[in-house]
């Protein structure tokens, strides 16, 4: 195929313990270590193994967002991406706008491919991959393991429930990248630099004209029930009363 | 007045308990009136089953073919084309309802409410987000319909002995033929399901290697539990990925869940926290796991879990 599309999302590291701003009104972002969402790093490997073994021959990550998302492209530029888009909008936009915006990436650009991350580790979603394959009228393949081609069609492995699904897809196709469809690569220096003379292109959302979807409001931001304190026991004998004591065994 | 269409996940022959578990979620709406569709090659069986949960009105039945396995690109049409007239549009939140619900959403040109673990108003909900660390509160516009996932592990199952009325639906939608099943390659196990079990034993990292996790399925026979696992010791192949519990696997909710060898990462303790009991077993007494632990026992797994095993009897 010719071009592969991915999308990378800047989202709060996985490392930062997130916390709920004191009046309840969002997260606490300020100040907080942000990243490529770890499943998008995933999905532009992929990508980037299919076209080092001659798949493809250009790799594009797109991302949406105010600028800062830059930073999140220029990393995707320095593990090998091609080129780098960014639809530039400084308000947080709904799944549906995003995919809306991202089928009209993909009416420019005409990939082979569409790759995404199976969720963003911030709102766990887990829907723009299925609803840009909806729009876009295409196969979609989520949560994948394993991929590889046959022609003009790919066939899949998926992480489900109560194992692992094998389907086949005509392409182009989106798929959503699992935890274990490989691992990322780590970012030289030499590639920082180098992707700094990259091309990326910044659209700035409203120039897409879409049609923004109908939008769910988000209010009270809270941290979640605690557990109640448990106790500590010295051995196997008083873990076997504690459980006995509540009729578990 | 709400009117709630709920998507039945089964396997062709027995509905899915999760399906159960969402009627539950729905029931929590003043007002509803509850519709199960069972999407199948041959349906009678599992819409007998759905015609018997608590809280539902009718089943409705789409027979075909292209029905025989779930296909999100196959289905999503089919629940377009019978969602008229309905206020939401409920899934599970497992594999098969996160798949299935944003492609209805978005073919409904609707934005989606996913893992719904409260029902605050019939458009109101409260959901987790950042790996359960937050929780929001969602208002869905009124004026098109909710669709939406359900948290399975914030709701028990609606009960039995109901006779809703099973009726059958023709539909005439062209479907797409460029998504095709091929097989499922799932480990042959009598074990008891990871999502539904009563119990559940959990070994982590600190296991070490796929031959010590026999400790956990000895231990998880004797006790009749289902088997779980962390992401690192899923990544280490030392068990099967549909053992993976957490913000990227499976959220479960037993009534004990014994948790060996495990630090307890907040990815890991989202997929647990609505246990009923949480037994911990660590060498390191600072793990994270101890401060949501029940009961928490320090010390090393490789003496703890024989002698556990042991004291449970046969």
């Amino acid at each position: 195929m010719d071009k592969i599309l991915v999308g990378l999302k800047r989202v709060v590291d996985y490392n930062v313990r997130v916390r709920v701003k004191n009046d309840g009104s969002g997260v606490e972002t300020a100040g907080v270590k942000m990243s490529i969402n770890p499943f998008d790093e995933i999905a532009l490997e992929e990508a980037l193994l299919i076209k080092e073994r001659g798949d493809a021959s250009e790799v594009i990550v797109v991302s949406i967002g105010a600028t800062e998302s830059q930073q999140q492209l220029r990393t995707g530029l320095a593990m090998g991406a091609d080129r780098a888009i960014l639809i530039e909008t400084a308000e947080s936009i709904d799944t549906l706008s995003c995919a809306r915006a991202l089928l009209e990436v993909i009416n420019r650009e005409d990939p082979g491919l569409v790759i995404l991350g199976k969720q963003a580790i911030d709102n766990d979603n887990i829907q723009t991959g299925q609803m840009l394959a909806a729009l876009w009228n295409r196969p979609q393949a989520t949560f994948v393991s394993h991929l590889e081609f046959d022609g003009d069609q790919a066939r899949v492995t998926r992480e489900i429930d109560v194992g692992m699904e094998i389907i086949e897809v005509d392409l182009p196709a989106v798929i959503t990248a699992d935890l274990r469809l490989n691992e990322p690569r780590y970012v030289k220096l030499p590639d920082i630099m180098k992707a700094k003379k990259k091309p990326l292109e910044e659209i700035p959302l409203a120039d897409l004209g879409i049609e923004a979807g109908p939008k769910i409001s988000q209010s009270s931001f809270e941290p979640p029930a605690e557990r109640e304190k448990g106790v500590m026991v010295d051995d196997v004998q008083s873990l076997m009363v504690a459980l006995k004591d509540k009729g578990l065994v | 007045m709400s009117k709630i269409l709920i998507i039945a996940e089964h396997d062709g022959a027995v509905l899915n308990q999760s399906t159960a578990k969402v009627v539950a979620c729905a029931a929590g709406i003043d007002g509803a009136e509850i519709d199960i569709a069972v999407f199948a090659a041959s349906a009678a069986q599992v819409a007998a089953e759905a015609a018997t949960l608590e809280s539902v009105a009718r089943v409705l039945t789409i027979e075909n073919e292209a029905n025989q396995h779930a296909l999100a690109a196959t289905l999503a049409p089919q629940i377009v084309a019978i969602a008229a007239g309905y206020s939401h549009v409920f899934g599970p939140s497992t594999t098969f309802g996160k798949d299935l619900m944003p492609r209805v959403a978005a073919l409904l040109g609707v934005n989606q409410v996913s893992d719904i673990m409260s029902v605050v108003g019939s458009h109101t909900f409260k959901r987790p987000i950042y790996a359960g660390s937050v929780v929001v509160t969602m208002e869905a516009p009124a004026d098109v319909p909710v669709v939406a996932t359900v948290r399975t592990a914030s709701y028990p199952a609606v009960g039995g002995g109901n006779a809703a009325a099973i009726e059958n639906v023709d539909i005439n939608v062209d479907l797409p033929q460029h998504t095709r099943y091929i097989e499922l390659q799932a480990g042959s196990s009598d074990r008891p399901d990871l999502q539904t079990a009563g119990t559940v034993v959990a070994g982590g990292r600190a296991l070490a290697s796929a031959e010590n996790f026999e400790l956990i399925y000895t231990l998880a026979n004797k006790l009749g539990a289902g088997v779980g696992a962390t992401r690192a010791a899923v990544d280490a192949g030392y068990v099967p990925n549909e053992t993976q519990v957490g913000q990227t696997g499976k959220i479960i909710a037993p009534e004990l869940y014994i948790a060996i060898g495990i630090s307890g990462a907040i990815q890991h303790l989202t997929g647990i926290k609505d246990a009923g009991t949480i037994v911990a077993i660590n060498k390191d007494e600072e793990a994270p796991i101890f401060e949501v632990a029940d009961i928490g026992l320090v010390g090393d797994l490789f003496n703890i879990v024989p002698e556990l095993t042991e004291a449970l009897g046969s």
